[in-house]
């Protein structure tokens, strides 16, 4: 399925430079290209053009009895960008993608996924239509392998029922193919081939987190939300991991990213939305907000980095 | 560390696969040829009277339906606690819904023929299983535990003062199932220390009377294999990974795009389901079904016999279910000491294998993979 040519795991890629503050110039990234065949027509959700808006956070308020922890936060996401979700602990990072994700439901205000109004979608609803996330601390199915993970992902989009799968009728067949098929493209993807039979628990830390990002990406896609993904990794993997999430971008998918780390948010994001209490306090591209004296103040002053 | 060391240590635990791996790699036509013997053997058990595994005390044709009730009642709540992870403390009303619809449709209050009641009766715990679960599934873990434990109860306690189920004297002259008195199948007689074919004792194929129970248990072997075959296809698609995606991680699942509402509802249907199927049997057996037979010990015992054998392993339950149901029968002798021997059992088992007998096989697979990845990393940083 995936072109041949440009295969070559993970592990071999030479991590030269990895102390460099700039991102590594794309050519040098050689990530399998995934066949992806799933595209938005198969699912069922309008096409939305390069830069148009693909989803909007519209004045979302959230309150947890007297804590608000969202206060009137409106950004916005772009088709086919990154963009970086930062601010302090606390801050209301996660808390985001909790709302757009139907987790909770905003106390006031909306989102609205390619213009219209998420409302009071189940979770796995919402997932259908394209939005998929990772976790902040790793939620793996830790009893399942690899494989099954992803393709649970994979299955979101697939209909068989116990009769489909009692009888071993053609849905069935041709779903359990595509899927594995698709499960096995994104595991090559993620330099994770090889290790499809192995239970998630017992996978290295890294590849959990890897594992995490195939199974959302399983899900076929159009916004897809890390939630700290580089959490625990030192430097070298770090710079993989921004690489990474460029080609990801570069496959279509659109990225937001929610991460302490300074360096890898200014590397690979297009535009940065920074939260603190709850409240939005920047909004720009990741030069403009280095520069902004009230990030400054609120988040790059104190030594979070360290901290991270 | 060398090498060598490493490949000294590790080697002998990789050349040696265990009876898994072994029938695995076996060529399909013996594996086929396996299968049949073993069949036969499973359906020629009560007659061969081996000593030893022969119960002494009761009827052992008996003894094996029992057990075979247990190993289908065993693989319909592996479905609903095992895969799903929905902790059912309550099952045994279920078994007793499908006893009872079989009693009231072919005696209480009607005449069907056993075979037709059966369907209906597997129908009818489905939809108890869907009116309970509908609710209760939106509760989790201990909550659902309590739930479910009012449901035996209720139903229990329902029977025994509803005098159209018949009450606390239940229900009598439930019909046999269908059957036909083909030929005559001798047994084994172990009496003179060799095995010497008894043409005196014979069982009539097949005929479901009331002195031997051989037939039924071949039913229910029937019945148990239609079962498995059904879990086997059920499990290995997406509606398996559902239920064990659910098990882990309610929330993830969810959010990577399964219903896990309805995932756990068709877990509980279909584990009802089977539980009804068993009742079914277990009502056309006895010909006389009582609210005592379904008190909440058994579902207890159901329970251990899942956990015993290593809940979301359909080999680890069946073998649980054995060693519950068989155990207590075959040391009779011990009558009084036999609970507490097999309390102690049970509890030398939570200590050492708190994961079952059989836990799910991936489990083994899983490690041995490790093995293998620790000794490629050893062997890397060695060189």
């Amino acid at each position: 399925m995936s072109d041949p040519t440009n295969q070559s795991p993970v592990a071999d890629e030479p991590t030269d430079t990895p102390a460099t503050t700039t991102p590594a110039p794309t050519d040098e990234v050689t990530e399998i290209n995934p066949d992806v065949d799933i595209t938005p027509e198969d699912i069922g959700v309008p096409v939305v053009a390069e830069g148009e808006r693909l989803l909007e956070v519209d004045a979302v308020t959230l309150r947890f009895g007297g804590v608000v922890a969202l206060d009137e936060v409106s950004f916005h996401i772009n088709k086919g960008e990154i963009l970086g979700l930062i601010g302090p602990n606390g801050a209301g990072k996660t808390t985001c993608f909790n709302v757009m994700t139907g987790v909770y439901q905003p106390t006031a205000g909306s989102v609205n996924y390619l213009g219209k109004p998420l409302g009071k979608r189940h979770k796995y609803q919402i997932t259908k239509l394209g939005i998929a996330r990772t976790f902040q601390n790793i939620r793996l199915f830790a009893n399942m392998t690899a494989l099954e993970n992803v393709l649970v992902g994979v299955d979101a989009h697939h209909s068989t029922g116990v009769v489909t799968a009692m009888f071993r009728l053609p849905k069935h067949r041709r779903e359990e193919a595509q899927g594995r098929a698709r499960a096995a493209e994104l595991l090559e993807f993620m330099g994770l081939d090889g290790k499809a039979d192995e239970l998630a628990r017992n996978l290295p830390y890294g590849d959990q987190r890897r594992l995490e990002i195939a199974r959302a990406l399983a899900t076929s896609p159009q916004l897809l939300c890390l939630d700290e993904p580089a959490a625990g990794f030192n430097p070298a993997e770090k710079v993989k991991l921004m690489e990474l999430i460029r080609t990801i971008r570069d496959q279509g998918y659109t990225v937001l990213l929610i991460e302490h780390d300074m360096k890898l948010v200014m590397g690979v994001t297009d535009r940065i939305v920074v939260l603190e209490f709850g409240r939005k306090i920047a909004e720009g591209a990741p030069a403009e907000i280095r520069d902004n004296p009230a990030v400054i103040a609120a988040y790059l002053g104190v030594d979070e980095e360290d901290a991270s | 560390m060398t090498t060598a060391s490493t490949a000294s240590t590790k080697a002998p635990k990789k050349d040696r696969p265990n009876l898994n791996e072994r029938i695995a790699d076996m060529p399909l036509p013996l594996k086929v040829v396996l299968w049949i013997l073993f069949a036969v053997f499973l359906f020629a058990l009560p007659l061969l009277n081996i000593p030893f595994i022969t119960t002494p005390d009761s009827d052992f044709g008996g003894v094996l339906f029992t057990v075979s009730t247990y190993v289908l009642v065993a693989l319909g709540l592996n479905i609903v606690v095992g895969y799903a992870g929905l902790l059912d403390l309550g099952y045994v009303g279920f078994y007793a819904v499908g006893a009872y619809t079989v009693g009231v449709l072919s005696s209480e209050h009607g005449s069907l023929p056993w075979i037709w009641c059966v369907p209906i009766a597997i129908l009818v715990a489905m939809i108890s299983g869907v009116i309970l679960g509908a609710p209760t599934l939106r509760v989790r873990g201990d909550y659902l535990a309590i739930v479910t434990l009012g449901f035996g109860e209720i139903v229990r306690l329902t029977l025994i003062n509803s005098q159209w189920l018949g009450g606390a004297q239940g229900i009598s002259d439930i019909p046999r199932p269908p059957g036909a008195e083909l030929f005559e199948v001798p047994s084994i007689d172990w009496s003179t220390g060799v095995p010497v074919v008894d043409l005196d004792s014979t069982t009539i194929f097949l005929k479901f009377g009331i002195n031997d129970f051989i037939p039924y248990y071949w039913l229910a072997l029937v019945v148990i294999a239609l079962v498995l075959v059904f879990d086997i296809l059920v499990k290995n698609s997406r509606v398996g990974r559902a239920w064990e995606a659910t098990r882990e991680d309610e929330d993830a699942a969810e959010l990577m795009g399964v219903p896990t509402f309805r995932f756990k509802l068709i877990a509980f249907a279909i584990g009802a389901a089977i539980g009804g199927l068993s009742g079914a049997l277990f009502a056309g057996k006895s010909g006389f079904i009582n609210p005592q037979s379904f008190e909440l010990l058994l579902s207890i015992l159901f329970l251990a016999a899942v956990v015993v054998g290593g809940q979301g392993n359909r080999w680890g339950v069946i073998l649980g279910a054995i060693v519950v149901a068989y155990f207590p029968e075959r040391f009779r002798e011990f009558s009084d000491f036999r609970v507490l021997v097999f309390g102690l059992a049970l509890m030398l088992l939570a200590i050492f294998r708190p994961q079952g007998l059989l836990p799910p096989r991936r489990t083994l697979r899983a490690k041995r993979a490790d093995e293998r990845q620790h000794v490629l990393e050893e062997g890397e940083a060695s060189v």
